[in-house]
């Protein structure tokens, strides 16, 4: 396998990390938010805030990875992205750091208040929103090269059914990710009333979720018919991903295996994601930017596999001890131990 | 409009970077404050000390988000303001960036971890441990970081050719000349500057209510510390000074308005220069640049006669690092002053004078470690990558820089503000005294 693939497998990875374990934050605050707005937050915002304290800084680390290895392994992603993106990125910043300090002036300081929980729920759903733009623009048709100048084509943008589509999705999976790993945390804790509420979030998400994607698939199909040919060759990975949606579904409606029935969201993430950007390769950003033309040069490439290597050595223990501890033991969860 | 541009990129980065500086320095150096009152917590069987890194924790994470996000967003504005800088850069530097991201992320776990298992051991040393990953995986981050920077100065490993780039050594590149003594000042400047503004804070408590054992212990401490890292400092400052000496020699000239390469050279402190270019009203000591720059009174120092004008740094700059040595000087006398009036017997370290002297220091050392930022940066101008690329090319084309200024100003303006009324009522909500009865209702109480 040479360098390039193993860079952008390992940036996906990444990726596809940052999509389930922020959408579970995002989806959280705005639950929190909505339980607040229905007063049914003392069903279940001590569950979200007892998962969600120790980890949502490990959240933010996933995506400033995504974005550092991208610069690194693919230096004219920064090019293209960095001159075409600096308004929308300017505000993705700007909610991500209202998002992140708004948490910890909430919870670690003493103060509660109304606007810190809103703008908590408001930005779970914007973020998202915005980042999903990124895959958007990386189809190909918005970002423009004239002359040496990149710029960015808002106006066809903003009127693409593709894009709308796009976030469209990302709002509504983000709700339905957080709801399935909420129902299976609830069950842990052996919090019923909790697990109603949650539970009930779950099923009602998944409807939207599974149109949202069939839509996002039509519009591809529009927007970008090389890339859509491609994903129809990966029939296979949208199979088992619809299926374990299914299988999903099927236990959290039987009301068992919470766990299995997280994993399986997962796995119905990973296939359609992996298909997704398989297909989408050669290109970062269509027609610009492909992984064998502009990447690193190969001595980087391999510095920076290693560097991920022995740095994966180092974070996967320290990671499942966080987990042990916060996760996996039942004391903490319930809410007996500090 | 590519002046503007240009310009606007650089003062929204500038002001990212000034305000992120103060979290990312506390992020460094309160850790090692932390981690230290705890050890003495449980070697001394001491529940103040204990008690302290409890509550210098919970003001920590605070600062942690806001350091958070702001890196965040220094780290996406690189992309977006300098594109064609990152394009190189990320050919050459990325390693160390990538390592920086692992290193915060190994922080950002064992932090998580630390924060809410403070009681859940029966042996405290395991608390205590997690606290090393918190500190090794800060000054980490520091390290490498700082080692991006020190490429900017001293760009290496890697071949141009036709402004193509073709080779690459990623380990040179990291291990470039600058980055031993840079790393070394940054890292100790920022356990100065946190202990410094710790000792502010309990020298205030001291200075405002009456004393308790609790702050006293605390005073003694963080003063300590104070005094060790600003010794340690000192070293690096002078390290970087003879560094500058041989490598970047521009850079220092220009902080010392050295204009001709001569030997026995001058030490210029302040002044101001004339139309002619000529300095008046200033200090000058004799031979003492020859001194700094070699460590010998008669040897040759370049001046700037030995670089084209329009390849040489603003003058002001002069002050920033003449400001910088005197107040690390300042926070190196003032802690000083109060060890040896704790030693002698019939001295007191707690009068009013040396409280306000600590008191002042702290900020003081925050505004010494900003102006070393600015000497470090504008010093470098016109160059982003000495010798390869000038800021003029590096930034982007956009016209709306200005506006996402005005964005950002606004952002930093809310942060700052929420996190100074956040931290306050923090710990005005739950006072030492009623915290330590709770918790160690058999301790001592305080002496007054």
């Amino acid at each position: 396998m040479s360098y390039e693939i193993i860079g952008i497998t390992v940036l996906w990875i990444f990726l596809y990390g940052y999509l389930i374990v922020a959408s579970i934050d995002f989806g959280a605050g705005f639950f929190a938010f909505y339980a607040k707005m229905t007063k049914k937050d003392h069903i279940i915002n001590q569950l979200i805030s007892r998962y969600l304290s120790p980890v949502w800084e490990v959240t933010n680390v996933f995506f400033v990875f995504f974005f550092v290895g991208l610069v690194g392994f693919f230096p004219d992603a920064a090019y293209y992205y960095g001159s075409a993106l600096l308004v929308p990125g300017s505000i993705a910043i700007v909610l991500l750091a209202i998002r992140g300090s708004f948490y910890a002036f909430e919870n670690y300081g003493s103060k509660k208040s109304n606007l810190y929980m809103f703008l908590y729920g408001a930005t779970g759903l914007l973020i998202p929103a915005s980042l999903s733009i990124a895959l958007t623009l990386s189809e190909g048709g918005f970002i423009v090269e004239k002359n040496g100048e990149v710029s960015l084509l808002l106006n066809a943008l903003l009127t693409s059914p593709y894009s709308w589509s796009v976030v469209f999705l990302a709002i509504v999976s983000v709700l339905y990710i957080s709801s399935t790993f909420l129902t299976f945390y609830a069950a842990r804790a052996d919090d019923k009333p909790a697990l109603k509420l949650v539970k009930n979030y779950a099923l009602f998400w998944s409807v939207p979720t599974i149109i949202a994607s069939l839509t996002t698939f039509i519009a591809l199909s529009q927007h970008n018919p090389r890339h859509y040919n491609e994903m129809m060759e990966l029939w296979s990975m949208f199979g088992l991903s619809v299926g374990f949606f299914m299988i999903a579904m099927w236990l959290i409606f039987q009301g068992k295996y919470y766990g299995l029935a997280f994993i399986s969201v997962m796995l119905q993430f990973f296939f359609a994601f992996f298909g997704y950007g398989w297909a989408h390769l050669p290109y970062l950003l269509d027609p610009y930017i492909t992984i064998y033309e502009n990447a690193t040069h190969e001595s980087m490439g391999i510095a920076l596999i290693i560097a991920f290597i022995a740095g994966l050595c180092l974070l996967v223990p320290s990671l499942l001890l966080l987990m042990k501890m916060f996760l996996f033991d039942a004391d903490y969860v319930k809410g007996e131990k500090s | 409009m590519e002046f503007d541009s240009v310009l606007m990129s650089r003062m929204l980065t500038a002001m990212t970077l000034g305000f992120h500086i103060i979290f990312a320095t506390i992020g460094v150096g309160v850790p090692v404050m932390i981690s230290i009152a705890e050890f003495l917590g449980i070697k001394k069987k001491d529940p103040h000390y204990t008690l302290l890194a409890r509550r210098w924790t919970r003001g920590f994470v605070i600062t942690v988000a806001v350091g958070v996000v702001t890196g965040t967003a220094i780290g996406l504005q690189l992309s977006l303001l300098w594109p064609n800088f990152m394009q190189v850069a990320g050919n050459v530097i990325s390693l160390p960036l990538f390592l920086e991201t692992f290193a915060f992320f190994f922080e950002a776990i064992f932090l998580g971890a630390y924060l809410y298992t403070w009681d859940r051991f029966k042996n405290p040393v395991i608390h205590w441990l997690l606290s090393l990953p918190i500190v090794i995986g800060s000054s980490f981050s520091a390290v490498f970081i700082t080692s991006v920077n020190a490429f900017m100065n001293t760009p290496q490993g890697f071949t141009m050719e036709d402004g193509k780039i073709t080779t690459i050594d990623p380990i040179a590149a990291m291990l470039n000349p600058a980055t031993p003594t840079k790393v070394f000042h940054v890292l100790s400047s920022s356990y100065l500057t946190s202990a410094a503004i710790l000792a502010a804070i309990t020298a205030f408590i001291i200075l405002k209510k009456k004393s308790s054992t609790y702050h006293k212990k605390a005073l003694k401490l963080t003063v300590s510390a104070t005094f060790i890292f600003a010794l340690l400092t000192a070293i690096a400052g002078d390290l970087s000074a003879k560094f500058l000496a041989d490598y970047q020699p521009e850079k220092l000239a220009v902080a010392e308005w050295h204009f001709q390469t001569e030997n026995g050279a001058d030490l210029i402190l302040f002044g101001n220069l004339n139309e002619n270019h000529e300095v008046e009203n200033e200090i000058r000591i004799p031979n003492f640049l020859s001194f700094l720059a070699h460590g010998d009174f008669n040897s040759k120092v370049t001046g700037l006669d030995h670089f084209p004008k329009d390849e040489i740094a603003p003058f002001w700059v002069h002050y920033m690092f003449d400001l910088m040595v005197i107040l690390g000087m300042f926070a190196l006398t003032v802690s000083l002053f109060y060890l040896v009036f704790y030693k002698v017997k019939k001295w007191n370290e707690h009068n009013k004078w040396l409280l306000i002297l600590l008191i002042i220091n702290g900020p003081l050392a925050m505004i010494a470690l900003e102006f070393g930022w600015i000497y470090a940066e504008v010093g470098r101008q016109p160059w982003i990558l000495r010798g390869y690329m000038k800021v003029d090319h590096a930034a982007t084309t956009s016209p709306h820089v200005d506006s996402m200024f005005f964005l950002f100003l606004a952002l930093y303006i809310i942060l700052g503000t929420l996190c100074v009324i956040v931290l306050r009522k923090l710990f005005r909500d739950s006072p030492v005294e009623i915290e330590l009865e709770e918790r160690y209702p058999n301790i001592k109480k305080g002496d007054e």
